[in-house]
Order: C-alpha cells, then sequence, then structure tokens
C-alpha cells in the first residue's frame, strides 16, 4: 500500500500526545509531542530502544497507563471518539471488542489459575450475550484459526501446560476475538524463541491482511520491521525522529539517530577472517553428558546434555548457537566446572578436570571466567564495584594494594572511569553494568572467557559497543573465547566457529563463514531462514539505497 | 484419580513423620529431671526407698533407656497411650473427651481469622493508601499486638460482667441439659470470646499476607490484559486476583495452623475452656508424663492432618502445583 492509495481515515490518529511521568523519574515526559497516523489495513511498527516511551503509547491507546503515569496533553481519535477524553465505561466497551491487544510476555500475560478457553471466552462473555455453546464453537474456531493444535483439547489446558509461542498464540486469539479494527501488538514476539518469532509473525501477518485490521506494532528489533511493516515511526527518548514507509526507512534513514540505530544492528553474513593460524586445544570436552532428574510423581528426566564433544584452540572465539532448551547455557556452566557433569571428560590444557574435587578446582577456575546475561542480576548490589572486581585476585592471594590498581587499570580497559570503583551497581546502566561484569572476569587474568548471552538484555546500540569491546580485549590479551547466544547476527559477527545446538546435541559445527554460506544441517538452515529481516535483507541488499 | 494417589502419598508420608514426634517426644520428656515416682513420692510427704523401688517398678521406670523406648513405641503403634494415674482413666479416653471442645475452638478461630483475614487484606490491598488500607493496617497492628490473654480479659469485664451478654467460662451451661439447637446455641454463646481472642493475632496476620498478596498480583501482566479485554474492575479482582492472592495465605494458614494449638493453651485457661490445653496444662503441673506424651503425639496428629489439607487445598487451587 502507498501513501497515494492511503484509504478513508486513519484507524487511530496520535495526535500532540504528551505522557507525564510521575515526579523524581529521569525525565518529566514519557513521550513528548507525538504525532502519528495510523493507516487503515496496515501495519505500523513503533520503534525504539528501552525508555524510549514506545510501550507507553501502546497502553495510553487502550487507556491502560500504569499508576501515577498520566496523558498530559494531546489526543488519541479512534473514529468518532476521542480515547483521552472517553470515559471509563466507553474505553471497557471498547478494550477488546473495537481494540485488541498482544503483550510481550506470554508468559505471564495469562492467569495461570483459569483454563485457557475460559479466558479468551472471557472476551466473549463480556462483549456479547451469545449462549455458552455458541461461546465455545467461537473460542474451539479462533483456536483453529490460530493455527493451535487440537483447540478441543487446548481449550481445557491450562497456561502452565502450553509452551511459550502456544500461549502467544493464545493472546492473539483473545485479542481478534471480537475482529477488532485495531489492534496493538507491545513487542509479541521478543519472549519467544527465533524460530517461533517467525511463525507468529507470519502469522500475525496473516491474520492482519485477511481481516484488514490496523496494527499498532512496538518493538525494539529492525529485523521484526523488516518483517512486518508497512510503515515505520522511530521514537528516541519520547520524540518521534523518523516516520515513513518501511522501505525507505530502512534503506535510507534521514535522521542520525536512526542511521545509528540501523548501523548498530550487525549484518546478516559473516565477515572474512584469517583463516588457519590457529593455537593448539585449549579447553576440550569429550562425550559429555548430563541429565536432569524428573520433577514431583509425574515429571520425566530432562536430557541436558547428550554426548556433546568439542574443541576451543587457543586464541578463537567458539559460538554456541540454539533456541532455548538447547543445553547451550549447560554446556558453558559445565565447561566452566560451574555445574557438574554425569559422564565425560573436559580437559584444561590436557588436564582433566571433569573429576576434581571443590578444592582440587580452585586454580583451574582463575583461568577460566564467566560473564553473565542479565546485569541487573549478575552483580551483587550490596558490594561496591571496586569490591566486585577486586574479590576474585584477594582470593587467589593478590595483596591489597595490587589489587587496587589492577582494579583502576581494568576499568580503564573496559571504558570506565577509575571513580566508578567507588559507586554501587545500581548506579550504572545495562551497558555499564556489563563492562564491569567483564572487568570482573577479567580480573583473574583468564585464559578462556565464557560469555552467557552477554549483550541480549541490551539495547541494540549499546550492545554492538560491549561487541566492540569484547572483540578489543581479546584482540589485546589473547583470550579465547565462548560465546553463547540465541541471536544468529551477533554470532556470525563475533565467532571464528560456530556450533549450533538443539536438544542436548551439537546438530552442527564448522567455520562460522562455511555454516552461512552452506549449512548442512536442516535446523540450521531452518534458524538462519528465522533470523529476523533476514528475508528482507537478502532481497533488497543488492538493490541501489535510493 | 490422580489427586487421590497423591494424597495417599501424603497420607504414607505422614507414618514416618508421626513416628519420628513420638521418639522425640519420649527422650524430650526423659530430659526433665524427676520422674513420676519422686513426683507422687514428694506430694505424699514421706515415701521409704522401697516404696520408691516398687513405684519405679510398677512404671516399668527401672528398666533401661532403650527398652523403655520400645515398650513406648510397641504402645503407640496399637493405639495405647497408657493409663494416667493422676487422673485414674486411660490416657486416650481422657484425651479424646477433651479433643472435641479444642477442635470447635481451634476451626473457629481458624475460620474467622482466614476469613476476615482474606476479606480485610482484600479491602486493603485493593484500595492502597486510601482510608480502607488505613484502617485495616491500624487494626492489624493493634490486633497483632495484644496479647490473647489479656484480649480475653478484657472481652470478659466488656462482654460478660460490664454487659452481660455472654458467659464468662466454660463449655456449656452447667445443669441446663439442653438438647439440640439449644444446645448448640448455648456452646456457641461460650465459644464466642475463647475463639475471637485466639482468633486475633491471626487474623491480623492474614490480613497483612492478603493485602500484599493482593498488591503485588494487582500489577501482574494478567491483570492487564483482563482490562485489555474490557473486564470491570470488580471482575478483575473477583475474577482473577483473589483466587491467585489467595495462595500464600493458604500456605501460612497451614504453617500457623499448629500454632494455634499453642496459642488454644492460653485461651482455654482464661476461659476454662475444657479442652486439650487444659488438660496439658494439667499434666505438666502434675508431672503426668504418660498423659503429655499423649497429648503431645495426638497434637502432633492434629498438626500433620492440617497440614495435609493445606497441601490438598492448595492442589485444588493451584492447577500448576506438581502432584
Amino acid at each position: 500500500m502507498n501513501d497515494a492509495f492511503a484509504l478513508g481515515p486513519p484507524a487511530l490518529s496520535i495526535e500532540g500526545l504528551s505522557i507525564a511521568l510521575p515526579p523524581g523519574a529521569d525525565r518529566p515526559h514519557a513521550v513528548e509531542q507525538l504525532d502519528l497516523k495510523l493507516n487503515p489495513g496496515e501495519i505500523t511498527c513503533l520503534v525504539g530502544e528501552s525508555g524510549s516511551g514506545k510501550s507507553m503509547v501502546a497502553r495510553a491507546v487502550l487507556g491502560l497507563l500504569p499508576p501515577r503515569v498520566r496523558i498530559a496533553a494531546g489526543a488519541l481519535r479512534f473514529g468518532a471518539t476521542d480515547l483521552v477524553q472517553a470515559d471509563e465505561t466507553r474505553l471497557r466497551a471498547i478494550r477488546g471488542a473495537e481494540i485488541g491487544m498482544i503483550f510481550q510476555e506470554p508468559m505471564t500475560a495469562l492467569n495461570p489459575l483459569h483454563r485457557v478457553g475460559r479466558q479468551v471466552d472471557e472476551v466473549f462473555r463480556l462483549h456479547t450475550d451469545l449462549s455458552r455453546r455458541a461461546r465455545r464453537e467461537r473460542v474451539v474456531q479462533l483456536l483453529a484459526d490460530v493455527h493451535l493444535p487440537d483447540p478441543e483439547r487446548l481449550y481445557r489446558a491450562y497456561p502452565h501446560q502450553l509452551s511459550g509461542g502456544q500461549r502467544q498464540r493464545m493472546v492473539i486469539a483473545m485479542a481478534l476475538a471480537l475482529g477488532p479494527k485495531l489492534l496493538i501488538a507491545d513487542e509479541p514476539t521478543t519472549a519467544l524463541d527465533v524460530t517461533t518469532q517467525a511463525q507468529i509473525l507470519a502469522q500475525l501477518r496473516e491474520l492482519q491482511r485477511e481481516r484488514g485490521t490496523s496494527v499498532l506494532f512496538i518493538t525494539h528489533d529492525f529485523g521484526v520491521v523488516a518483517d512486518i511493516a508497512d510503515r515505520v515511526a522511530v521514537l528516541q527518548r519520547g520524540r518521534l525522529v523518523e516516520e515513513g514507509r518501511r522501505d525507505d526507512v530502512l534503506r535510507s534513514p534521514v535522521h542520525p539517530y536512526t542511521r545509528l540505530l540501523l548501523a548498530a544492528v550487525p549484518r546478516l553474513q559473516a565477515p572474512r577472517r584469517r583463516a588457519g593460524n590457529l593455537g593448539p586445544p585449549l579447553l576440550e570436552a569429550r562425550n559429555l553428558r548430563k541429565t536432569y532428574p524428573r520433577r514431583g510423581f509425574g515429571g520425566s528426566a530432562t536430557v541436558a546434555l547428550d554426548d556433546v564433544s568439542l574443541v576451543l584452540r587457543r586464541g578463537e572465539t567458539l559460538g554456541l548457537v540454539g533456541e532455548s532448551g538447547s543445553g547451550k547455557s549447560t554446556l558453558a556452566r559445565i565447561l566452566t566446572c560451574l555445574a557438574r557433569v554425569d559422564s565425560g571428560e573436559i580437559l584444561l590444557g590436557g588436564e582433566a578436570l571433569a573429576r576434581l574435587g571443590r578444592r582440587q578446582l580452585r586454580p583451574y577456575r582463575r583461568r577460566m571466567q564467566m560473564v553473565f546475561q542479565d546485569p541487573y542480576a549478575s552483580l551483587d548490589p550490596r558490594q561496591r564495584v571496586g569490591d566486585i572486581i577486586a574479590e576474585g585476585p584477594l582470593i587467589h592471594g593478590m595483596s591489597r594494594a595490587a589489587t587496587r590498581a589492577r582494579v583502576a587499570e581494568l576499568l580503564n580497559l573496559v571504558g570506565l572511569q577509575e571513580t566508578a570503583a567507588e559507586r554501587y551497581p545500581h548506579e550504572f546502566s545495562g551497558g555499564q553494568r556489563q563492562r564491569i561484569g567483564i572487568a570482573r572476569a577479567l580480573a583473574l587474568e583468564p585464559e578462556i572467557l565464557v560469555a552467557d548471552e552477554p549483550v541480549s538484555a541490551l539495547d541494540v546500540s549499546v550492545q554492538a559497543q560491549v561487541l566492540q569491546l569484547l572483540a578489543n580485549i581479546k584482540g589485546k590479551l589473547g583470550l579465547s573465547m565462548l560465546f553463547v547466544t540465541h541471536d544468529l547476527r551477533v554470532a556470525l559477527q563475533v565467532c571464528d566457529r560456530i556450533a549450533v545446538m538443539r536438544a542436548g546435541r551439537i546438530v552442527e559445527m564448522g567455520e562460522a563463514a562455511d555454516v552461512y554460506a552452506a549449512p548442512s544441517h536442516p535446523y540450521t538452515r531452518a534458524l538462519f531462514a528465522a533470523v529476523p529481516g533476514a528475508h528482507w535483507e537478502q532481497s533488497h541488499a543488492a538493490e541501489p539505497v535510493s | 484419580m490422580r489427586r487421590w494417589i497423591y494424597a495417599g502419598g501424603r497420607l504414607a508420608l505422614a507414618v514416618p513423620v508421626l513416628f519420628s514426634i513420638a521418639v522425640l517426644n519420649f527422650f524430650l520428656i526423659h530430659l526433665a529431671p524427676g520422674d513420676p515416682a519422686s513426683v507422687m513420692a514428694g506430694e505424699g510427704g514421706s515415701a521409704t526407698p522401697e516404696y520408691m523401688a516398687m513405684l519405679r517398678h510398677k512404671f516399668g521406670l527401672d528398666q533401661s533407656l532403650p527398652l523403655q523406648l520400645w515398650h513406648y513405641v510397641v504402645n503407640v503403634a496399637t493405639l495405647d497411650l497408657g493409663y494416667s494415674f493422676r487422673n485414674d482413666e486411660p490416657v486416650l479416653t481422657l484425651i479424646l473427651d477433651r479433643l472435641g471442645p479444642t477442635l470447635l475452638l481451634m476451626g473457629t478461630a481458624f475460620v474467622i481469622s482466614v476469613g476476615a483475614g482474606i476479606l480485610l487484606g482484600l479491602l486493603a490491598g485493593t484500595g492502597r493508601n486510601s482510608w480502607r488500607d488505613g484502617a485495616s493496617s491500624i487494626l492489624a497492628l493493634l490486633a497483632s499486638a495484644t496479647p490473647s490473654f489479656w484480649l480475653g480479659l478484657m472481652l470478659i469485664v466488656l462482654l460478660s460482667i460490664r454487659l452481660g451478654w455472654l458467659p464468662t467460662s466454660g463449655y456449656e451451661t452447667i445443669g441446663s441439659f439442653y438438647e439440640g439447637r439449644a444446645y448448640a446455641l448455648d456452646v456457641g454463646r461460650h465459644l464466642i470470646m475463647p475463639a475471637l481472642s485466639l482468633a486475633l493475632f491471626y487474623l491480623a496476620l492474614y490480613t497483612r499476607v492478603m493485602r500484599a498478596s493482593v498488591i503485588e498480583q494487582m500489577n501482574m501482566d494478567y491483570v492487564v490484559t483482563a482490562r485489555a479485554k474490557g473486564q470491570t474492575e470488580l471482575g478483575i479482582i473477583f475474577g482473577h486476583i483473589l483466587r491467585n492472592a489467595l495462595l500464600p495465605v493458604v500456605t501460612m494458614a497451614g504453617v500457623q495452623a499448629g500454632n494455634l494449638i499453642g496459642g488454644s493453651v492460653i485461651v482455654e485457661s482464661v476461659f476454662g475452656w475444657p479442652g486439650i490445653g487444659t488438660l496439658a496444662f494439667a499434666a505438666l503441673q502434675g508431672r503426668d508424663l504418660n498423659l503429655l506424651l499423649g497429648i503431645f503425639l495426638v497434637s502432633a496428629c492434629v498438626v500433620v492432618a492440617i497440614n495435609l489439607m493445606v497441601d490438598l487445598a492448595y492442589v485444588a487451587l493451584d492447577p500448576r502445583m506438581d502432584m
């Protein structure tokens, strides 16, 4: 659809919207003077980093702002109604019936104590006078429409019995139940695995086309934008900086912020690397097996690792890639001896570790250090940054004075001021905390750095900086790195070799460029195909930038 | 079906628990200095060593400790809780006579505290920082800071002596020979004050737990989902929040139900309630070890039974529970 053909009045017209944050927030307004028109029957993506105010816009449309956050000015014209002025009764009639909403977290968006059928049924109970039997038929039909298997059975399931993707389909079914004119989707696929995400996006697109629904789609991911958007609006700290058709914005962004964001997205390609020239094996895993025992009376045992072998050479970066539950994090923890293996052997520089006791392991610990995923949970909030970094060296017998100098040196290395040592973790942003985490890991001068999803909790621009930092440090210190990630773009950018994991096994392992250019396993191919934006990137990469 | 298997499994687990409690009780009692023979002899004023030895032999106190333990365990297993020489009656009969009133008192106090606690907590949590919240917080603070014996005495002063509405003590009006409804009503009138005194502290506790739980649940995503469906605020509170918020209260109630027995010792003494509490107090004073051991064991059975019921209630409330 083209601007010239924009049909009829906008599905939603956001006019001069300002949303006020409570006093004491980092800025007075979450969103300021936002003007945005949603064309009927189109998907408009509202893109921004965390804290840009994009979710607040989504919440504001349905009058679902958190307590103490309020609309300060502006109008939200939906048909003849201004949603800002509408009273609670009118809003309730609109919610669920004329405007549907899909949320980010399928794990928590459903009431855990009610059967899912009943929760979808609630929409019909609230807005229609249908009989019980008629409602049930409609719900079962809906579940079939969103491609849920065996709708009759799933009607009676509880949320915890469904996978993340199935739950999100339930939420979509709920949102689409009454054929709303407008659908608001707040990061609906962010919490899902990449293959599930691809399916859900395709399905949303299909349902939206079929029913001619207008969609306001909130996301931080330009890959998703490329997959689904008709139009794109970019939000920076509450201000709209760019708006236009998808291909225009993605190919020739006008605003510097949009350019910066787009440049930060790792390209889906494997950069050329020096071939050969790799050192001797440093860390070896042989036939590792790990099973988590069954839980409760009815549970079954989980096989986390099933005969996994790999070699990490000196100076290389090996990527462990896979979806949730593939065993990649378990493998990282076992290789660093943070978890014990059931059978198999781990060799560090030729010395066997798997059977060593706690005390015997201690000298080896400093040679392998870990950087964790969550920069908020992985630092002790009650310890000063300096003490966090110094703890390892002190344990291993370094003097206090020497440690202090080392901390300062490390903070410089990761791009933080030396004064950071005196402050507490909560005073830092997510990216800065991840730098602290890296400094902490480097404090013991490890030979191997194991990074478990080190950038997946970070905004894309910060992610680029942290990845750059890791690359620099690795080069400077000659480290070997084991890099666990679910993001193939990141893996291709960072890793020399890639191991693709699925259900506790390594299904494919090889040079990053080879794996990308000619994946041999069907699962690897499926993973690459599911990377958000992959299709758009490939079909538009060759075209000249207009 | 699966639920019954689960219940059966839990019941089977109760057996070793009760066995360990019985053994533990036995040693606990023997840690206390003095034995029943010396108490009896002491009360008699004078006793010859021969008489003491005779008493000890009669009670089996001259046997070795392991042998005594063995006899005790075998007796317990055959539901023989021994004989109370003080009361001249079998321990089991004594306890069963008193168990009814205590269970009635505990049950009533439990229902009042849990029921009113849930209601007040819901009122406070849904109207956070409103007058409802303030009022129920003050009530909870007062209730948890008031000792139950003092509250009992004040209730007696106010409701019985000043106003004359309720009887001061006892289980029923002696010599009235009520039957049927009149009897139930009479017992009920006697029950009000002891049950209130016992319940108030726990009521405060459950109010707080429920309030915190409601506030936590109100911030959950599924509440926003319900609101986005067009659900009304009342529909959200009663349709979604209430049951989710109950779970921590049920857990807490299971833990605290055992303490009700302890609390009933004091309340029963204040109100002359003929229950296990007064019996335990008398047994303690008279060093009636058989009776004391029996009361310990029966109390343990009650606590285990309550915990079992709470577990089953939890499974019924929360489909996520791994049975």
